[in-house]
């Protein structure tokens, strides 16, 4: 059976090779430091907007001016830091990913990554 | 109520104006759709506008996708007679997009080709977790169509006057009817441009009236919620007004927050439209561009809400057929008058038929490629019979909708809240799966099918069991009751047991994780290599 996604580019020998290599553990470790730490912290200042809305209401109807109470402002301010890591992430990943993954792929279309054979490498 | 409301619709817009706006859109939209066919040739033309829609266009045909009528009439209508708790949802679908952008969207866009379930199945058993996946896709597709519909029902007893059962059906087979055309005949691509040009005008409209509400207010925010306070009382600006009563509706509100921040990265025609453009950097620019623009409407909401809630105050939306929903059109007849009213419920309605568009082709790819072609075939099937078994999938599923969405009209549940559910489905069983994929390395078939059933089916039986369904006043079927689960969103509950059981699923089978394919998965999702490529014509 061949399923419609498998489309045998390159052999699994290269895709084990490239995935131990130096710059791609190093690219998964840029893209997931900030894409992991970021995700915990959007996710908690969401619930704890959510939180502090269900159980502290005379906290969130202090008024903070005219009729312009805190939990608006909170809710405006989920809005205003989704913007921000949005364009966070946008510059990380055209600074610190991109380069390594547009890299990455040149190499790996020119089979770069398939094991060399005048040293026969162990596989890990 | 109706009758009462009936005896004065003659003073609530011009129905000719009303049906002849949206008649100019349909034209429009039919010759745009009409021209995108030509070039609709192969499986990846029909699926995914044969990936050469740019990053902007993407990101204004999600914008268009996303901003269902949940969003313009539910959203607003919630925040006119609840105030700050129908907030909650702007923010939740808002801060969604975060997970969209961060963990998945480029990396699916690098795995997949048509549908959601190629990557949940790509390093699985193919046959079981895409006949799973593809059943999920069905079951969020058709929560998401049944509020587009009874929004379609409501909006249109609301403009034309009508209030009849087999008027108000009318309306929504002809909705039906040319949904499944502009699928059969524009494929993504049509559905693509018919999406661009409704997000325009949703999102121009909007602003329209924002500005104009704004005005009225003299451009002050704190006068417009003084204004809303005066009609309707403090408890508007206060959290807890809808969901404040008891503990168990504080819990409701955790449970619905769970679900919208967790939903969108799990809805397949969501997902699906990252297929249409031609690199994962083009994805992350459409979805840049649709947090930015879906950020935009859904602060204009925050206005038109309040100002639906000064200007037209709770009791005359609530005496209004459609109910809930009839908050944004109501403020825009009492803004602009008949025009105005025309050309917000012009586009409120092409909303909805943009929306179910884009619904009713995933919902047929994923049926077609998936079930069809993978499962049942086996992969030894033409393109071209996969296409045409999803063109009778879409004229199937919009012939369903079209039953749901008369019966759903009899219901005056604010679309929003249909909606949320939605999410909750796809939170439930297809977001831990999608993840789990992506970042664990051990992860399994029965993991898989664990929690993309498991929180499918618990999901779905909460959702049969609450009252939203039954045992309330306010229930679908107020004539029995079989509801005992308290929450009317059962996401507080089914998400957490859906990425439980993937991660038990995997611990107690002893399959072995296919680790050549977790390789290829991952070398693939993050440098791009392999990745489908535009279609050239």
């Amino acid at each position: 059976m061949t399923p419609p996604t498998d489309r045998k580019l390159l052999t699994p020998e290269e895709y084990r090779q490239a995935q131990d290599s130096p710059e791609f553990t190093e690219l998964r470790r840029r893209f997931r430091s900030f894409a992991v730490p970021m995700t915990v912290a959007f996710l908690a200042w969401y619930l704890l907007f959510v939180l502090l809305s269900t159980y502290a209401h005379d906290f969130m109807s202090t008024e903070v001016f005219g009729n312009v109470n805190l939990g608006i402002l909170l809710g405006l301010g989920q809005f205003v830091t989704t913007f921000l890591i949005t364009q966070l992430y946008v510059r990380h990943a055209s600074k610190n990913t991109d380069p390594i993954s547009d890299e990455m792929r040149t190499r790996l279309e020119a089979h770069e990554f398939a094991s060399p054979r005048s040293e026969e490498t162990p596989r890990g | 109520m109706a009758d009462l409301f009936a005896a004065e619709s003659g003073t609530i817009g011009e129905p000719a104006i009303n049906i002849s706006i949206f008649g100019a859109f349909v034209l429009v939209t039919l010759f745009i759709t009409f021209r995108a066919s030509r070039n609709n040739k192969s499986a990846a033309d029909y699926y995914a506008a044969g990936r050469n829609i740019t990053g902007t266009q993407n990101g204004l045909a999600i914008a268009g996708d996303y901003l269902s009528a949940a969003s313009f009439l539910g959203i607003a209508g919630a925040i006119a007679i609840y105030g700050y708790d129908g907030f909650l949802y702007s923010i939740g679908f808002l801060v969604a997009w975060l997970v969209a952008l961060l963990l998945v969207a480029e990396l699916m866009r690098n795995t997949a080709r048509f549908t959601m379930a190629d990557v949940l199945a790509f390093r699985m058993r193919q046959g079981p977790v895409r006949t799973a996946a593809a059943i999920s896709t069905l079951f969020v597709s058709l929560f998401y169509l049944l509020a587009q519909m009874a929004g379609a029902g409501g909006l249109v007893a609301l403009l034309l006057g009508v209030s009849g059962a087999a008027a108000e059906a009318v309306v929504v087979v002809v909705v039906g009817a040319l949904m499944i055309f502009y699928v059969l005949v524009g494929g993504m691509r049509g559905t693509t441009y018919v999406q661009m040009i409704k997000a325009t005008l949703l999102i121009a409209g909007a602003l329209v009236m924002t500005i104009w509400v704004l005005a009225e207010y003299g451009f002050n925010l704190s006068s417009l919620l003084g204004g809303a306070v005066e009609a309707q009382g403090q408890q508007v600006l206060e959290p807890g007004a809808q969901y404040g009563l008891s503990g168990t509706t504080r819990l409701d509100f955790i449970s619905l927050a769970l679900a919208l921040v967790l939903g969108t990265a799990g809805l397949p025609h969501v997902l699906m439209r990252f297929y249409t453009v031609p690199t994962a950097k083009d994805a992350r620019k459409s979805v840049v561009w649709a947090i930015w623009l879906i950020g935009a409407f859904y602060l204009f909401s925050l206005v038109i809400g309040y100002g639906a809630g000064a200007l037209v105050g709770s009791e005359t939306i609530l005496a209004a057929p459609g109910g809930v929903n009839a908050a944004a059109p109501l403020l825009a007849f009492e803004l602009g008058g008949t025009v105005l009213l025309g050309i917000i419920a012009g586009v409120a309605f092409a909303t909805i038929l943009a929306v179910v568009a884009g619904l009713t082709i995933t919902a047929s790819a994923s049926f077609a490629h998936d079930v069809y072609a993978s499962v049942i075939k086996k992969g030894q099937v033409e393109a071209n019979a996969e296409v045409r078994v999803a063109r009778i999938t879409a004229v199937v599923i919009g012939a369903i909708a079209i039953g749901l969405g008369i019966l759903a009209l009899r219901a005056g549940i604010n679309i929003a809240f249909l909606v949320a559910l939605a999410f909750a489905v796809a939170a439930s069983a297809n977001l831990p799966t999608i993840l789990y994929t992506l970042f664990w390395k051990n992860f399994t078939t029965q993991g898989a099918l664990w929690s993309i059933y498991g929180g499918l089916i618990v999901c779905v039986g909460l959702i049969i069991f609450s009252p939203v369904v039954s045992g309330s006043e306010t229930a679908m079927f107020p004539d029995f009751d079989i509801a005992w689960f308290p929450l009317r969103n059962p996401g507080l509950v089914s998400i957490p047991l859906s990425f439980f059981l993937g991660w038990l699923g995997t611990k107690v089978s002893k399959e072995k994780p296919d680790v050549d394919k977790y390789a290829e998965l991952e070398v693939r999702s993050l440098t791009g290599i392999g990745a489908e490529t535009a279609v050239s014509h």
